[in-house]
């Protein structure tokens, strides 16, 4: 990787960080609940995105370049586990088991579920 | 709350230096806001991606975002908890949240290329792999996280002297 490719992908990181700031106080401000739902709006979303872009890069649709900074930066800078795990102890602490484990392993799959969609959708556009 | 003594505003999310200029705006829309968490996230995307290109995976595992997931939440835990026993959120103690919780820990850390891999390790054949990675790190992550609260209210009781109802 080019110390170039690599300055933009720490840039689109930032921008991607920016973002999640921005969308995460908007869907806070219109739903109002003790479920982190914007986060887990954020990391769904961002996983989806994800496999698609992965799915046009194994159809070359999408250079390695792009692919280093609109995934690995924009969208790993959008998306964030740390919050995720300390929205999950949040929830354990205040012993919200169920909601705890949804959090955590729940989200776990949605996102997962949500990268390999994407990587379908990716794959039949390419 | 915590023995500061800080006048707290009247709205918590008004900063005095911000709301001279009309209607305050929320943090989330505020430039000055949205520059902290670039900078922090662009910092914490470039320690990623070094690590990632540093250590690549093994066997198709990314033990490099592992590792990163995981002492990013233990991190995110430590400065939410010793952030909040210092007092309310406004003014400095908000900056550090946004430049170095919401920045460098939120860019630093990744959920859309763990979602990813273990999809594309689930997705290869054998899924026991893909499984341990995912669940793995989430269930360390969780330990992580809970570690690094347990450590930030530990240090606050034993250096600051500090004990509030719910440490009895």
């Amino acid at each position: 990787m080019t110390p170039l490719i690599f300055a933009l992908v720490a840039l689109a990181g930032g921008l991607g960080a920016a973002a999640r700031l921005a969308l995460d106080g908007i869907i806070r401000t219109r739903v109002s609940s003790a479920f982190p739902w914007a986060t887990i709006i954020i990391n769904v979303t961002g996983s989806l995105l994800l496999g698609v872009l992965a799915g046009l890069a194994a159809g070359h649709l999408v250079s390695d370049a792009s692919y280093a900074i609109v995934g690995a930066g924009f969208l790993g800078g959008y998306t964030t586990f740390s919050t995720a795990s300390f929205e999950t102890v949040r929830l354990l602490q205040e012993r919200k088991w169920l909601a705890g484990a949804v959090n955590g392993l729940g989200v776990l799959a949605a996102t997962t579920l949500a990268a390999a969609l994407g990587v379908w959708i990716g794959g039949t556009l390419s | 709350m915590n023995g500061n003594d800080e006048d707290l505003p009247l709205d918590p999310d008004l900063d005095a230096a911000e709301s001279a200029s009309g209607a305050p705006r929320p943090i989330h829309l505020r430039p000055s806001a949205l520059l902290l968490v670039f900078a922090g996230g662009t910092l914490g995307t470039a320690a990623r991606e070094a690590l990632s290109l540093t250590f690549p995976p093994i066997d198709g595992i990314p033990y490099a975002i592992l590792a990163v997931n995981i002492t990013g939440a233990l991190l995110l835990g430590l400065l939410l908890e010793s952030l909040v026993r210092r007092g309310p959120d406004h003014g400095g103690r908000r900056r550090v949240r946004l430049l170095v919780g919401t920045g460098v820990m939120g860019g630093f850390t990744t959920y859309s290329a763990l979602a990813a891999d273990t999809a594309r390790l689930i997705g290869s054949g054998s899924p026991a792999p893909g499984l341990a990675y995912g669940v793995g790190t989430v269930l360390i992550g969780a330990v992580a996280t809970w570690a690094g609260i347990a450590i930030a209210a530990a240090f606050h009781r034993r250096t600051l002297g500090v004990a509030t109802e719910d440490d009895r």
